[in-house]
């Protein structure tokens, strides 16, 4: 069923395809109102959403400006040590409180009326709150019932877990590792073990897409062996070589895992248009990786609910963030990180390898490509809809990446949070 | 600074201007091929966010640590990587030396990128400026390294063409 709150704003009575997770109809991704009821019931509802990594704000004062779904919010650390998060927009007039993207403060004060915040959003005080005294008499200020405690900026709820974070708008969120699950938790904890962080830097880029085609686009390992020449011929993530598709029991998280390959033709490779069994670089480095997960999986991306992408290509690590902006438009931000005790030798070769991947990635500008073009095709019809039938109908795991599986599970959750 | 020193910082500007000049307009005219020709063989290539720079973090959204991988970029940028059709139009300006190191001048200039996709207008692409170190080689002047620090983190779209 449609959301009645839909139909009466938009006008339209879409219905899910009969065919139910395996068409995806294109008013999830261009509907305006969709948009907003995503907001509400996914972004600003019960879900984790990543918002950096504790190595960013390693020092109490430490803060840092994100969104949550196209919510503006700042983390910081306190004084003892804690995290926090709340809304970036002043409880007197709606003004963005901190405007620097990261720093170190003691409080925040918004510029308009000098409202001031603690670093964990409690209003502190307001100028002339008591008024002035004009012969004698005190005049003007807040009413004598006006309580500061009421004007706090919004909080949300926060965790760190091995040293990333992430926040919910939903106070009664269980812990995060609840909310993965515990096959997605071995996932996040193969990469997320506990030991501190090194924080390499950021991208970012703007891709003029539905927010939902990223997420897709990473469960979709389908796309990996056709479209991208570079996993194609260096064997980096194939068809033909040893691999999962798995999820969490809702079908909302998911993680592609594989093992290397040769550079070698094979029955698959014959489907496979941009397989080049003689591409060969001038500087080979770029592809010598170091062994270092204890099993002998060489890519596991995972995609944890709803805008997260964590991103383990031999050793390039990355959180990609998924910010929506609009319906046809996302932010997609690109934290690359290493561990603390990395040798130099392995910094540089995770720096070497972040060639694969952002905004200028040897891999990933094909996918930017692509879900610009699909948004494109969904724009003056969205009536019509995606076909996901590879694999099957339904969504169960599999130990191979002919599938689409992994966005029907999506599917299967997103219809059930938006009550679609 | 003795008259002769003056004559030679002017050549060398003229030298450092003549190569930026030349290099952006190889990229104009996608003759992305002869782009590792602007280089020494040891050369490092970046472009980088002014947000890493100022906070000392060490990413780069795209980097070349050796002519080999410029080469290995071109070839991507023809056979291996799928983006649509565009046209870059590079404008560089206020090109100054900043000093020597050993055998390198150290130059910097601002640039600003325009891109057009087929079928829409001109829009900026990039705005950022040049860092760079340039030698006096047999074979002419050549970049040692040359950085582009762009200055918002927002990119628009993919970066696949070289700045």
């Amino acid at each position: 069923m449609i959301g009645t709150e839909r139909q009466q704003a938009t006008g339209h009575d879409y219905a899910w395809p009969e065919e139910g997770i395996s068409r995806i109809p294109y008013w999830v991704y261009t509907d305006s109102h969709v948009y907003e009821l995503e907001q509400k019931r996914i972004f600003q509802g019960p879900t984790w959403n990543y918002v950096g990594l504790e190595a960013e704000i390693p020092n109490p004062g430490d803060f840092k400006c994100t969104f949550v779904g196209d919510c503006p919010v700042v983390i910081t650390r306190s004084k003892s040590g804690t995290l926090n998060a709340f809304v970036n927009k002043c409880a007197h007039r709606g003004a963005t409180v901190c405007r620097t993207r990261y720093g170190n403060a003691t409080d925040f004060q918004c510029i308009y009326h000098q409202w001031r915040y603690d670093l964990a959003g409690q209003l502190l005080s307001v100028p002339f709150r008591r008024g002035v005294v004009d012969n004698g008499t005190r005049v003007g200020g807040m009413p004598d019932d006006f309580q500061p405690a009421e004007h706090n900026l919004q909080a949300l709820k926060v965790e760190a877990v091995n040293g990333a974070v992430f926040a919910s708008f939903d106070l009664a969120m269980p812990p995060f590792r609840e909310y993965l699950g515990e096959l997605m938790t071995h996932y996040f904890e193969r990469v997320f073990d506990g030991r501190p962080l090194r924080m390499l830097g950021r991208v970012s880029q703007k891709i003029a897409g539905n927010w939902k085609l990223m997420v897709e686009n990473i469960k979709d390992p389908y796309h990996a062996s056709l479209l991208h020449v570079f996993l194609v011929s260096f064997g980096l993530f194939r068809a033909d070589q040893k691999s999962k598709v798995e999820m969490d029991e809702t079908g909302r998280h998911a993680v592609l895992v594989s093992r290397k390959g040769e550079q070698k033709a094979s029955d698959a490779t014959k489907d496979m248009a941009n397989f080049r069994a003689d591409y060969k670089l001038f500087d080979p480095s770029l592809l010598a990786g170091r062994k270092e997960f204890k099993d002998e999986n060489t890519v596991v991306m995972q995609t944890i609910f709803p805008g997260l992408i964590v991103q383990q290509q031999t050793n390039t690590l990355a959180m990609r963030q998924i910010l929506p902006k609009g319906p046809d438009a996302f932010d997609l931000v690109w934290d690359f990180f290493g561990y603390a005790d990395d040798d130099d030798a392995m910094t540089q070769i995770r720096l070497k390898q972040a060639n694969l991947m952002g905004p200028s990635g040897l891999v990933s500008v094909d996918d930017t490509e692509v879900l610009e073009l699909c948004q494109k095709g969904f724009r003056e019809h969205p009536d019509q809809s995606a076909v996901v039938e590879l694999g099957g109908r339904d969504c169960r795991n599999e130990n191979h990446m002919v599938t689409e599986t992994a966005i029907r599970g999506l599917y299967k959750f997103y219809r059930e949070i938006m009550q679609f | 600074m003795g008259a002769t020193a003056v004559r030679d910082a002017a050549a060398i500007k003229t030298e450092a201007q003549d190569l930026i000049d030349a290099y952006v307009q190889c990229l104009d005219d996608d003759r992305i091929e002869e782009w590792p020709g602007f280089f020494t063989d040891n050369a490092v290539y970046k472009i980088v966010a002014r947000d890493n720079v100022e906070r000392d973090l060490p990413i780069a959204t795209m980097s070349c640590g050796s002519k080999g991988m410029m080469q290995d970029r071109v070839v991507a940028i023809r056979n291996a990587t799928m983006f649509s059709p565009r046209y870059l139009r590079h404008l560089v300006s206020n090109l100054r030396l900043l000093g020597q190191e050993g055998d390198a001048y150290l130059l910097q200039a601002n640039f600003a990128v325009f891109q057009t996709l087929l079928d829409e207008e001109s829009k900026v692409f990039m705005v950022g400026k040049y860092r760079g170190r340039l030698v006096l080689t047999d074979d002419g002047p050549k970049f040692q390294e040359l950085l582009a620090i762009y200055d918002s983190l927002q990119i628009p779209g993919l970066l696949v063409i070289p700045i």
